[in-house]
């Protein structure tokens, strides 16, 4: 033996060398017979994706190339701007005949309209079908409140929540020590905390959040949610013109009105991001999906004074408003199980992990939140993390899960934009109320 | 030639056009049917779908001109109108004066006329889309550099689309920088063309820059003015992408035209039936007014007067 590692025979040296090309092929096949699951049966299938333009999906069409080498079936996918493609999504599934596979859906939006026009696969029978699904897929792993989220009323389950998005406080952690404070431990210190650190005179606000109509709805349901309240009722009645939701909506009215920057009412997130990363705002209620600019030096001025905060508890309950998006299978899809193996794969752990990691968005996958692998590198502080994980617990629906979302969104917005004009809180949301009542009854009838 | 190719039994255009043979229309069939697949035929499926209630996703039935009586109550679709009469007052009269404006100081001769008529109507050029988004930048409250330059001469900062009261004076202000170059040049051209024999009279006669141009220059582009101002206001009445890419509407509704309410209704809340019966309202609304001022261009033209 040691004559062989001494001197070298030449046949040696070329068998090695052999043996040295041909082990990845051996591993890579040894690691897919390790779960004894044939990825291959679809070799040749052609999909097509139709996906949101964000980060997320970016990532997505990133793994295809690595997806076709394991399957052979080829991925043709779209991104499409957020608004253009829930369109797009709406019409072609109306029409009968999508011409997508697999749809990256908003389950906050489009949920109940997925439902109601059976546009998506039940997911079940896949998922008991070992020969479909993966041993080491591990639906379980998914994080019980994005899994619920994603739950249809009849238990039928249509999306796999790939991503979830929390509402919580980003906060100066600077501004906060300059002025003694402490991050507020409810909604109504968080007040007095922005009246501290709100300073008009140097172009600083205590707080900063939505006040565009529409967009602003999150930042009312997360007051809302401090009183352990849903703007819908688990029955389907309106819960928008109780003392909850008034208080909830005095609550954005003088969060927006008396520590914010002017103009907060034409405000969407995009202006309350650049607020608060050139360090105009002391702190800023939103998605976490937000934070990865907050923490780019080319962009932002407060990188590594941010601080992550969960949306601290009402008066009657401590809830984080819950997002997310969810891939399903198009029904009339003539490739079914070709698109289950592709979405088996784009959320298996190590690309939900990858997602994290990217500072991309929160992933479905409980195994990622906790993978103390995913803070290695990261820009991201351990109390982003820590945020993500505490937030993931308390989690509960955002928007109202009904048919007509969006208008919803506008009724209710215009009525909160009004009040920062000066409107009474009480009246607008009984007239928002009143309004939205019918359109609300109309879309469980049809 | 010409009329050994014309068969003799055939009437010529000398007896009256009239008389044109029926065979002649088959020329006319092409454009015809063009029209009717793109035109006509989209604007009477608009008109039959403005008759429903169609919802996507949802049953279709037929609501006769229940869409309509309930566009009449809808103070939202009222408050539109309004708001789109007058805004487009708004876009049509600044950029019609400061273009006409223009158009006169760039007539007269001086050093780098070319260059700065150049450098006018640069904005023209530009996308809308691009335009608003710069514009949104610029109107940010606290970082926008519209407040910076307001705080280095003193004054304080001002909400710009920010406020309910100001957002439609500050979407004209855009319209405006956008828009006032098409002016100038269509009043430039008509400038060109006028004849100089009316100058050199008045000039003999004693007349003043002011006098010469409002009794002699302002009556004879009076048309081309006209010919601005129908432009105009068609551009204005159907402008949305700056709008709806700077405040979609907002705040609240305060700057939501008819065209950022009909956006809303069919793609937004996917109401095409109701979403219809708007169309069929702004497209009454553009032809009366396209015809009121197609009938003032005529009664302003030269050999009219």
């Amino acid at each position: 033996m040691s004559r062989i590692v001494d001197r070298p025979s030449r046949r040696f040296v070329v068998a090695g060398a052999a043996a040295g090309l041909a082990a990845p092929f051996l591993m890579r096949h040894e690691a897919l017979g390790q779960s004894g699951f044939n990825w291959k049966r679809f070799d040749g299938t052609k999909l097509d994706v139709l996906l949101v333009k964000n980060p997320r999906s970016d990532l997505l069409q990133a793994h295809e190339k690595e997806f076709t080498a394991l399957t052979g079936i080829q991925v043709s996918s779209e991104q499409i701007p957020e608004q253009q493609q829930r369109q797009k999504a709406m019409i072609e599934f109306t029409s009968g005949r999508p011409t997508f596979d697999v749809c990256m859906l908003a389950l906050h939006v489009q949920k109940r309209l997925a439902a109601k026009g059976k546009w998506l696969d039940d997911l079940r029978p896949y998922l008991a079908d070992a020969s479909l699904t993966s041993p080491d897929f591990d639906y379980g792993d998914f994080a019980e409140g994005a899994v619920g989220f994603g739950r249809q009323a009849d238990g039928s389950v249509d999306t796999l929540p790939h991503f979830i998005d929390f509402w919580m406080v980003y906060y100066n952690k600077e501004m906060f020590q300059q002025k003694g404070i402490t991050y507020p431990k409810t909604m109504d210190e968080m007040f007095s905390a922005a009246q501290k650190l709100n300073d008009p005179s140097k172009g600083i606000a205590g707080f900063v959040s939505r006040g565009l109509k529409n967009a602003n709805i999150p930042v009312w349901t997360s007051w809302m949610l401090g009183q352990g309240m849903e703007t819908v009722s688990p029955t389907g009645q309106l819960q928008t013109d109780t003392p909850e939701a008034i208080w909830a909506g005095e609550m954005y009215k003088k969060m927006n009105r008396e520590v914010a920057p002017p103009g907060t009412v034409g405000f969407n997130w995009n202006e309350c991001q650049t607020t608060f990363m050139q360090g105009r705002a002391a702190m800023w209620l939103d998605g976490i999906g937000f934070a990865t600019p907050l923490e780019d030096p080319t962009k932002s001025r407060i990188v590594g004074k941010v601080g992550y905060g969960v949306t601290p508890p009402g008066p009657k309950g401590h809830h984080s408003a819950l997002f997310g998006d969810g891939l399903g299978i198009s029904r009339t899809s003539t490739k079914k199980q070709a698109a289950w193996l592709y979405m088996q794969f784009m959320c298996n752990k190590g690309n939900q992990l990858a997602m994290l990691k990217a500072g991309a968005g929160s992933p479905g996958r409980s195994s990622a939140l906790a993978n103390p692998d995913a803070q290695v590198g990261s820009r991201f502080s351990k109390e982003y993390f820590e945020c993500l994980a505490a937030s993931g617990k308390i989690a509960r629906a955002g928007l109202p899960q009904i048919i007509p979302v969006t208008e919803f969104r506008d009724v209710f917005g215009v009525g909160l934009t009004n009040t920062l004009s000066g409107a009474d809180v009480a009246t607008e949301l009984r007239k928002a109320t009143e309004a939205f009542k019918p359109v609300l009854e109309k879309s469980e009838q049809g | 030639m010409t009329d050994k190719a014309l068969p003799a039994t055939e009437p010529t255009h000398a007896g009256g056009t009239h008389l044109a043979p029926r065979r002649y229309f088959l020329f006319a069939l092409p454009a015809l049917l063009l029209m009717a697949a793109v035109i006509i035929s989209p604007w009477l499926f608009t008109l039959v779908m403005s008759v429903m209630e169609f919802k996507v996703g949802g049953a279709i039935n037929f609501v006769g001109l229940g869409n309509f009586t309930k566009l009449a109550s809808d103070s939202r679709f009222l408050e539109s109108v309004g708001r789109t009469f007058w805004f487009t007052v708004l876009a049509v009269v600044f950029p019609i004066g400061l273009g006409t404006a223009a158009a006169v100081v760039f007539h007269r001769q001086f050093p780098f006329r070319g260059l700065l008529r150049t450098i006018f109507i640069m904005p023209m050029m530009a996308t809308p889309v691009a335009v608003a988004l710069v514009w949104t930048m610029m109107f940010h409250p606290q970082l926008g550099v519209l407040n910076y330059l307001l705080s280095l001469i003193g004054l304080a900062p001002f909400a710009w689309v920010y406020d309910p009261n100001t957002v439609i004076i500050t979407l004209v202000l855009v319209e405006v920088w956008h828009w006032t170059p098409l002016v100038m040049l269509i009043v430039l051209g008509g400038m060109a063309a006028l004849p100089t024999d009316p100058y050199d009279s008045a000039t003999i006669d004693g007349a003043s820059d002011w006098q010469m141009f409002r009794f002699i220059t302002l009556p004879l582009i009076l048309p081309y003015i006209m010919v601005a101002v129908v432009i105009r206001t068609i551009d204005a009445l159907k402008v949305f992408d700056t709008i709806f890419v700077i405040t979609q509407g907002g705040p609240g509704t305060a700057s939501e035209t008819l065209n950022i309410f009909l956006y809303l209704q069919a793609f937004q809340f996917y109401n095409l039936g109701y979403a219809s019966a708007v169309v069929m309202v702004f497209f009454v609304i553009i032809v009366a007014l396209s015809l009121l001022l197609l009938y003032m261009r005529q009664r302003l033209k030269w050999n009219a007067a």
